[in-house]
């Protein structure tokens, strides 16, 4: 190779080129496997935390501020949704209205459960001046069991703000996605 | 006077929240009374609508320690009645941040929100059990649930008032 080839692509850093360069059919294979595993393992282990929480959604993150001092948007939350843990006042809940997508993570404000545990109750963020019920559908006037995705049992601050950014500016996660899937590629054990 | 060391708390699957050796004295007083109105944000046209005026005083140093960011504090009336095995209503809340004063000395204080019942089960209703409970939220980490020791049992009217009571 030209001294001048050599020089060009040493300044450009762009040495690791030639690692793919030197790669052969069978080991592009095996790091195509790698990467499938990587991204099995990640389900799996997706997965099983929603078998051991029994939560659709075992980790959260808040996307609004109407729970504020206590969180802000883009905190992560770890919920559970045990069937024997019953739902009490004072709970964090997170819960889904019919016929919408987005979770809300709000606090139980009142509770009527009858004795054979079917149970009604009403929510309102710490950070609102009013209950929930405006939020509800239309007609409805309590969440039941069935809307909640799980209460927060425990929390971890900014963490989730990745996620946001994601969400808000798609490429940025393309480029993350991008860079990541490149550098499992290319890497060598 | 009530003066009790709480040991309140739930257990989360043997992660157990830590149990605070605090000590709350919690000093009650309530008057209440009980009238019959209309419910335009319920679903039904009557329900039981209860007033309660309370005293609370406590001491909440013992539950800050390095790892708590705020305290939300709630004032819950739970009782039975006919139509509903368990009710659970906030009063009244209040968030302690971290930095602020941690003695509460209330005095004749009023339900933040209206005690409205699913029904008609407040009258003559012997035994509403108020409790103070506090949701510790950390700088990180688990969120528990506490429920005070200090407790007061209250009963409701039998008759309905027809005046203004506040």
């Amino acid at each position: 190779m030209s001294f001048q080839k050599t020089l060009t692509r040493r300044m450009l850093s762009l040495d690791f080129l030639d690692d793919v360069r030197r790669m052969n059919k069978r080991q592009l294979y095996y790091q195509v496997l790698n990467f499938g595993m990587i991204v099995s393992s990640a389900l799996m282990i997706w997965k099983g935390l929603m078998v051991v929480t029994g939560s659709e959604s075992p980790i959260v993150v808040v996307l609004s501020g109407s729970m504020e001092p206590a969180f802000h948007r883009g905190d992560l939350l770890f919920l559970t949704n045990r069937v024997e843990d019953p739902i009490r006042v004072g709970e964090i809940v997170v819960f889904r209205i019919e016929g919408r997508e987005i979770p809300i993570v709000h606090r139980v404000l009142k509770i009527h459960e009858k004795e054979n545990g079917d149970i009604k109750f009403l929510t309102k963020g710490d950070n609102n001046a009013v209950d929930d019920r405006g939020l509800y559908k239309q007609g409805q006037h309590w969440l039941e069991k069935k809307d909640v995705v799980g209460r927060a049992r425990g929390f971890v601050p900014y963490i989730g703000i990745v996620t946001i950014l994601m969400n808000d500016y798609p490429k940025f996660k393309y480029a993350v996605l991008f860079l990541l899937g490149l550098f499992v590629l290319v890497h060598r054990e | 006077m009530v003066k009790s060391c709480e040991d309140g708390g739930h257990v989360w699957k043997g992660i157990a929240y830590r149990l605070t050796s605090s000590c709350s004295t919690l000093i009650w007083m309530s008057v209440s009374s009980r009238k019959n109105v209309d419910d335009f944000t319920g679903p039904r046209e009557r329900s039981d609508l209860g007033f309660i005026t309370f005293d609370l005083s406590a001491d909440l140093k013992p539950i800050f320690d390095w790892n708590v960011k705020q305290l939300f504090l709630y004032l819950s009336a739970e009782y039975a009645t006919k139509s509903n095995a368990l009710n659970q209503v906030v009063l009244w809340d209040k968030i302690v941040l971290r930095g602020e004063s941690t003695k509460l000395n209330l005095r004749d204080m009023k339900s933040k929100y209206f005690f409205f019942d699913d029904g008609n089960g407040l009258r003559a209703n012997k035994n509403i059990t108020l409790t103070l409970s506090w949701n510790v939220v950390p700088n990180a980490g688990i969120l528990p649930l506490v429920m005070g020791a200090g407790r007061m049992s209250v009963p409701f009217p039998e008759s309905y008032e027809t005046t203004k009571s506040y």
